[in-house]
């Protein structure tokens, strides 16, 4: 199968998390851009955004790696990543990053303009209002920090969340306070971490949902490392997969089938 | 000992200690309900609220920019007033003019209205090494002074302080009192403190408070309170001292008025705060009351340092607390935690200004950059990015730590070899997803202890997206 579609041209930036992690997560974007449309490609040359350096005060080394992506990705329509992290670094950070270099400052707010979290993408720039997809159960929704104070992204998910077959959402407390990732902060103050990590699933609890949704892995990763040692029964999913339909494969921290947890 | 102790090094035990204390951690749950439900509630109260904080902004935007030349015309017109302007250009400086004064007012015993700057200084300290005794009038500073503690908030310094610890210590101090009085309901306590001061207003030579800001073009000093206790000590004793940091200067009495419409509704969610005080000069031949010296202690302190510079903006701050109020590390550790007298966000931009970011590095670093704190300082302070900021000084000047720096430059040596990057983490994350094939998570594993510590590792899938998605390609 080769990309297909008669929309833009969409370079798909997978994001290094979900590359690693999730490729699922992936192929639910895909699907979604392809559905609405597009042809998706991802440029090969792809690894991180060069947020993890950007915010531990290496420039030099956050600079580097975003000139890779300003590389990679400038032939195209739209940049498009699952991540409201991923793309708000490159649409809110890369003009800051070069704003002291003539010759990367243009081509860095070139890519800044075209660049899209995806659920927002498919809302706001295409005008999907409704998706193909069933999921049953009841879920609910928290907003991840760069996606809703970088992106404006709040809105979208939900209504695009609205329109899938079978689902009912619940409201999550608190939905729009920090889940305690923050990157490196989570291992650097993994005590602090785990304090605001605890309140978020406790609020996951209160929803009475059973399975909850982000469109940021690295949180997500934070919210279900929490909740599975918790014990908690709660599945944690992004939310590109319950729209693309694509929720059937094991949750994240979730066993394939009958195994148990590596001491 | 004349300044707070500083023990932002220790960061990281501070925040322990404070996550395992029960009645902080109760306190921080109220500051978290109450303070940020009643901004939200005045914010939408007020249509033109966002168009208000641009405004403010601007306002104190143009400030920074001509600073020098409203110093010099607030300095003419307090003059004018019959008033005298002090400069001090570090903390040890205002401490000696502020005793000066005393000395030579013959002061024994002074009141204070609420004051931040007197505790960057450490005024009360310093005072009292000097045989002149500091009575702070403000309930909550009143309540820390006798804890012999620093604030925990810039707006509520008493905020981490129960009931029950505010009676003990009442009883500790206010030993000529019937030990078998009922103080179990705050209204007790709080009578019992406006007695106790009611006689220290009446007796002070000098009255000390800050100013929220110091009006230029008039030459005027405002603060604005909740108690009214800033009114009666600036207007009982005979001499009125402000001390206050140069970037408290305002223009024009209607920028100070615009600015005031975005700070009470920022702190406390009040439309205005109960009390606002004009004070200009001292008392004039006919005023009803008022101070026969007035002086103005013009703080520096590293303020002028800061100007030009990316840490400009801190300097709009009009110490309103919002940030610290909406910020989910402060809820989790409270203010001591931070180590010095500043906490949350402002504290961890302007904190390593002040004592130094060798001493104050954690703070700018233990933000998860929620942007919260952005997202509702009144002055549009870019707190996050001022605290990158900090971050990339520290990196430069290699203060980070060596692991994390060793797994930066190890990240970043890959991130920028796509094909190498592509191979590694295909044989990584294959034997990951193997490891974790069992039960899809790790609850240990070596080099993420950090993690692991508190809660699971979900186990990736095991293949990488772009391998997968290189396989569909040749498929194809
Ligand atoms: S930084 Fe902003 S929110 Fe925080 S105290 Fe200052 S003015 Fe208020």
């Amino acid at each position: 199968m080769t990309p297909t579609g008669t929309g833009p041209r969409v370079a798909l930036f997978v994001t290094c998390l979900v590359d690693l992690y999730r490729p699922t997560v992936g192929w639910a974007a895909v699907k979604l851009l392809e559905d609405a449309g597009c042809t998706v490609e991802v440029p090969a040359a792809q690894t991180c955004c060069g947020q993890p350096a950007y915010n531990s005060g290496d420039k030099a080394d956050a600079k580097a790696i975003a000139e890779g992506v300003i590389r990679a990705f400038e032939g195209y329509d739209f940049v498009v990543a699952p991540s409201g992290s991923c793309a708000g670094m490159i649409k809110a950070h890369y003009g800051e990053l070069f704003q002291d270099d003539p010759n990367w400052s243009p081509r860095a707010d070139a890519l800044s303009a075209k660049t899209f979290e995806l659920v927002s993408f498919l809302t706001d720039v295409l005008g999907v209002s409704a998706v193909d997809a069933r999921h049953s159960g009841t879920v609910t929704y928290h907003d991840s920090c760069s996606g809703l104070r970088e992106l404006g992204i709040k809105a979208q998910p939900r209504a695009l969340l609205a329109t899938v077959d079978g689902l009912s959402l619940r409201d999550l407390p608190d939905a729009e306070v920090c889940c305690g990732f923050g990157g490196t902060f989570c291992v650097k103050y993994g005590e602090i971490s785990d304090k605001i990590v605890s309140k978020k699933t406790a609020n996951v609890a209160l929803s009475g949902a059973d399975t909850l949704l982000a469109g940021d892995l690295g949180c997500l990763l934070n919210m279900a490392g929490k909740l599975k040692r918790q014990g908690s029964a709660v599945e944690v999913r992004h939310v590109a997969e319950v729209l693309a339909g694509m929720a059937d494969g094991p949750a994240i921290g979730e066993a394939r089938k009958g195994g148990k947890t590596v001491a | 000992m004349t300044a707070h102790v500083i023990t932002s090094p220790r960061f990281k035990e501070n925040a322990h200690e404070a996550m395992l204390s029960p009645p902080l951690q109760k306190a921080m749950g109220n500051v978290e309900r109450n303070f940020i439900e009643r901004r939200a509630q005045a914010a939408a109260n007020l249509p033109e609220f966002e168009a208000l904080r641009d405004a403010a902004r601007d306002i104190k935007t143009h400030t920074l920019k001509h600073l020098d030349l409203y110093l010099e015309a607030y300095e003419r017109k307090v003059t004018e007033a019959g008033g005298h302007v002090h400069w001090a250009a570090d903390a040890d400086a205002a401490n000696k003019i502020v005793l000066d004064i005393c000395r030579k007012a013959g002061a024994r015993t002074v009141t204070k209205g609420k004051s931040m700057i007197s505790e960057e200084i450490g005024l009360n300290g310093f005072l009292e090494a000097n045989g002149v005794t500091p009575v702070e009038t403000d309930l909550g500073e009143y309540i820390i002074q006798l804890r012999g503690e620093a604030p925990s908030h810039i707006i509520a310094p008493a905020v981490h302080v129960n009931k029950e610890e505010v009676e003990a210590e009442f009883r500790r101090v206010h030993t000529h009192l019937d030990p078998k009085r009922d103080l179990s309901e705050p209204t007790s306590l709080l009578a019992e403190a406006r007695g106790e001061l009611r006689q220290k207003f009446l007796a002070a030579d000098v009255g000390i408070t800050g100013a929220n800001f110091l009006i230029a073009e008039t030459g005027t000093s405002v603060i604005v309170t909740n108690e009214g206790n800033g009114d009666l000590t600036q207007i009982l004793p005979r001499v009125h001292v402000v001390i206050a940091s140069l970037e408290k200067i305002t223009p024009t009495l209607e920028d100070a008025s615009q600015i005031l419409r975005v700070l009470a509704r920022s702190a406390t969610g009040q439309e205005m705060s109960v009390y606002t005080t004009f004070s200009t000069g001292p008392r004039r031949p006919g005023d009803p009351d008022g101070p026969e010296e007035y002086h103005v202690v013009l703080l520096d302190n590293g303020r002028s340092a800061m100007l030009g510079t990316e840490f400009e903006d801190m300097l709009r701050c009009i110490r309103c607390g919002a940030c610290m109020n909406h910020c989910p590390v402060y809820h989790a550790i409270g203010g001591h935690a931070y180590g010095w007298v500043y906490p949350g966000p402002m504290g961890a931009v302007l904190t390593p200004t002040l004592i130094g970011v060798e001493k104050g590095g954690h703070l700018p670093n233990a933000s998860t950059f929620c942007g919260r704190c952005e997202s509702v300082c009144p002055m549009r302070i870019p707190l996050p990015k001022l605290m990158r900021h900090w971050r990339e000084r520290e990196f430069e000047r290699h203060l980070t730590p060596p692991t994390a720096r060793w797994s930066l430059k190890t990240w970043a040596f890959f991130a920028t070899r796509p094909r190498l990057y592509r191979l590694a983490t295909r044989v990584a994350m294959g034997t990951l997803g193997m490891l974790g094939r069992g039960s899809g998570r790790f609850r240990s594993l070596p080099l993420a202890s950090g993690w692991t510590k508190y809660r699971d590792m979900p186990a990736p899938q095991g293949s990488t997206f772009q391998a997968e998605w290189a396989k569909r390609r040749r498929a194809a």
